[in-house]
């Protein structure tokens, strides 16, 4: 049997890591998530650093989605009973919360099933826009001769579909690449994004690298050359005030799950006017204003893009995560995951074999922190750390070009939210040095 | 701590030595396997003598439990028919599957000598395709072997 030394717990002696004072009360916020009072692996705190690949619930989302079922459940935009009534009205205000959260208008904002979703369903416009009867939805026909430009930082939910999307139009895929401290390098935007652009499709977040990209420089370019811009929030959305205003995009797209929210909703938000110039990815039901067998006519935006009976009581529940996200306020959410990357930055660096993949300072960076362990695969020290309690993601991240980009086989990523605290981070440096001793590849000044 | 359980220091063994371990001629196919969720790689190669296995010789990346499963496969299956290795990987299945029961891994001992201390590995389903990956690949390129002979 491999031996396990204890490893004292708290701060270390000598750690000059610095605790700055959190906005958020962590203790009260912990008490909202009913999920953090389980334990795991032979009653061990669950220490959950895995909200990027999907956030808890607070129970206001639960009591949302408990409360349209027992109360309203109906179709909503269908029927003129009373039920149905309800049902419209409780989900076009979550819309409405959901659409003031970022500064939108609500007829901008559209319900899909995920980032993932929203992405493909601007995608597919864009390529039914070459064969669409209407001309009014040729504006935006991507084909031939077009360029669509991504990055070597985006998760594959924000790649492969353009590559899909070039495949099926004859247009070419351009990328933008990345600088050695896990950066966009942008040394080279000017020709990349150029006069054959047709979008521009960037992450605001990095899943990956924590990095928070310089959108408004991207923006300019792309909007100089009259390209669209797509700009991926699943990881910024839920950590830090985005209001679509100021940002300037024509494209953003998140994903409930990530911010509190149920799974099976996400946001597909669009400037009105490039929505309206669109036509339907999927189509049916909800979506049409007039079938006749030989054809059909379409509704405006937003309904023109959510065909079917939608995700009800999901898009509820959302609105509810919304409404708790705002009383705690965004920019103490941000300032919150600041510190704690602050710390663990900090913390991580103290520990000798440990390498942070991605920028290794605050500045113009995320709670996301992946890093490598000398000596141990990842999935090992993800191992070592679960059998503490400690949930952590391994792996790609669904971002393999970025692994491949610097030269590792895959990373251990842990990710804060709002329930996060020092203890957590503490818990994780604690874990990788047990990994290391468990592995025996702790570093001889450490042994 | 459950560690050590899926952790057997036979497999820590076979992860810091490897048995037979660098890609080697000759060989008649050689197939290259990656698990999508996390990025492990293996390539390998078959050397078939008849239809006994004669070599097997791979480079692989990946966590310690895929690289010790192929160091493992490489002893157990090296002079064995390619139906008699294929009826170890059927048992390595299973005991995969054995969802931790102690029970299964005593009957296989036999037939998987080093490779039944990962019978821990069965209770972290996350981590099954990684001990299932070499195997996976063997059976592949014993079949293209076959396949190139005939
Ligand atoms: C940056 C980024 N984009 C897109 C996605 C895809 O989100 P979803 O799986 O919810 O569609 C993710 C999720 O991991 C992400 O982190």
């Amino acid at each position: 049997m491999t031996a396990v030394a204890q490893v004292p717990s708290g701060p270390r002696p000598g750690s000059g890591a610095q605790q700055k004072p959190l906005p958020l009360d962590v203790e009260a916020i912990r008490a909202d998530f009913p999920i953090l009072s389980r334990t795991v692996r032979d009653g061990k705190r669950l220490v959950y650093l895995d909200s990027g690949a999907t956030s808890q619930k607070p129970r206001s989302v639960l009591d949302a989605e408990r409360w349209f079922y027992e109360n309203v459940n109906a179709a909503p935009h269908r029927g003129a009973h009373q039920l149905a009534e309800e049902a419209t009205g409780a989900y076009e205000e979550a819309r409405e919360t959901i659409a003031r959260f970022i500064g939108a208008r609500t007829d901008e904002v559209v319900f899909t099933r995920n980032s993932t979703e929203s992405i493909n369903l601007v995608a597919y416009a864009l390529s039914n826009a070459a064969t669409a009867k209407e001309p009014e939805f040729r504006r935006y026909a991507v084909g031939q001769g077009d360029e669509i430009v991504v990055t070597e930082m985006e998760h594959h939910a924000n790649l492969v579909p353009w590559q899909q999307l070039c495949e099926r139009t004859g247009a070419t895929l351009r990328w933008l690449g990345l600088t050695d401290d896990g950066r966009l390098d942008l040394s080279d935007l000017a020709t990349v994004v150029n006069e054959r652009t047709t979008l521009v499709a960037v992450t605001q977040q990095s899943n990956i690298l924590g990095t928070i990209n310089p959108l408004g420089e991207i923006i300019a370019r792309a909007h100089e050359v009259g390209a669209l811009v797509l700009v991926d929030g699943a990881q910024s959305v839920p950590h830090q005030p985005v209001d679509v205003t100021e940002l300037g995009a024509d494209f953003l797209v998140f994903s409930g799950h990530k911010m509190l929210g149920p799974t099976g909703v996400g946001v597909l938000w669009g400037r009105y006017d490039v929505l309206d110039a669109l036509p339907p990815f999927l189509t049916g039901g909800s979506m049409i204003e007039v079938v006749r067998m030989e054809g059909s006519t379409f509704m405006p935006p937003p309904q023109r893009f959510e065909a079917g009976v939608p995700m009800t009581a999901q898009v509820i529940g959302l609105g509810a995560a919304v409404e708790y996200l705002q009383r705690l306020g965004m920019d103490n959410v941000l300032a919150h995951e600041e510190a704690l990357t602050a710390y663990a930055l900090e913390k991580l660096a103290e520990i000798p074999g440990v390498t942070v993949i991605g920028p290794p300072d605050t500045v113009a960076r995320g709670g996301a922190i992946s890093f490598t362990v000398e000596g141990i695969h990842p999935h090992d020290v993800g191992q070592v750390l679960d059998d503490q309690g400690i949930a952590v993601r391994v792996g790609h991240h669904c971002a393999w070009p970025v692994v491949r980009r610097y030269g590792v086989p895959a990373t251990t990523r842990a990710t804060f939210y709002v329930h996060t605290g020092y203890d957590d981070v503490d818990a994780l440096a604690d874990g990788i040095r047990k990994a290391q001793q468990f592995f025996g590849v702790v570093p001889a000044e450490e042994a | 701590m459950q560690l050590e359980a899926m952790y057997q220091e036979i497999i820590l063994d076979h992860y810091r030595n490897p048995h037979g371990r660098g890609l080697r001629e000759p060989f008649e196919a050689e197939v290259h396997h990656v698990n999508p969720t996390c990025g492990d790689e293996v390539t390998l190669r078959v050397h078939l003598d008849g239809d006994t296995i004669a070599d097997v010789s791979y480079e692989g990346m990946g966590c310690s439990i895929s690289q010790a499963s192929v160091s493992a496969m490489y002893d157990l299956v090296i002079g064995k028919s390619v139906p008699q290795a294929l009826e170890t990987g059927d048992h390595f299945m299973t005991l995969m599957q054995a969802k931790g029961d102690p029970s299964v891994a005593e009957k296989l001992e036999d037939e998987l000598e080093d490779a039944v201390a990962f019978a821990g590995v069965s209770k972290y389903p996350a981590r099954i395709k990684c001990a299932l990956m070499s195997w996976m690949a063997l059976k592949d390129a014993s079949a293209r072997a076959l396949g190139a002979q005939s």
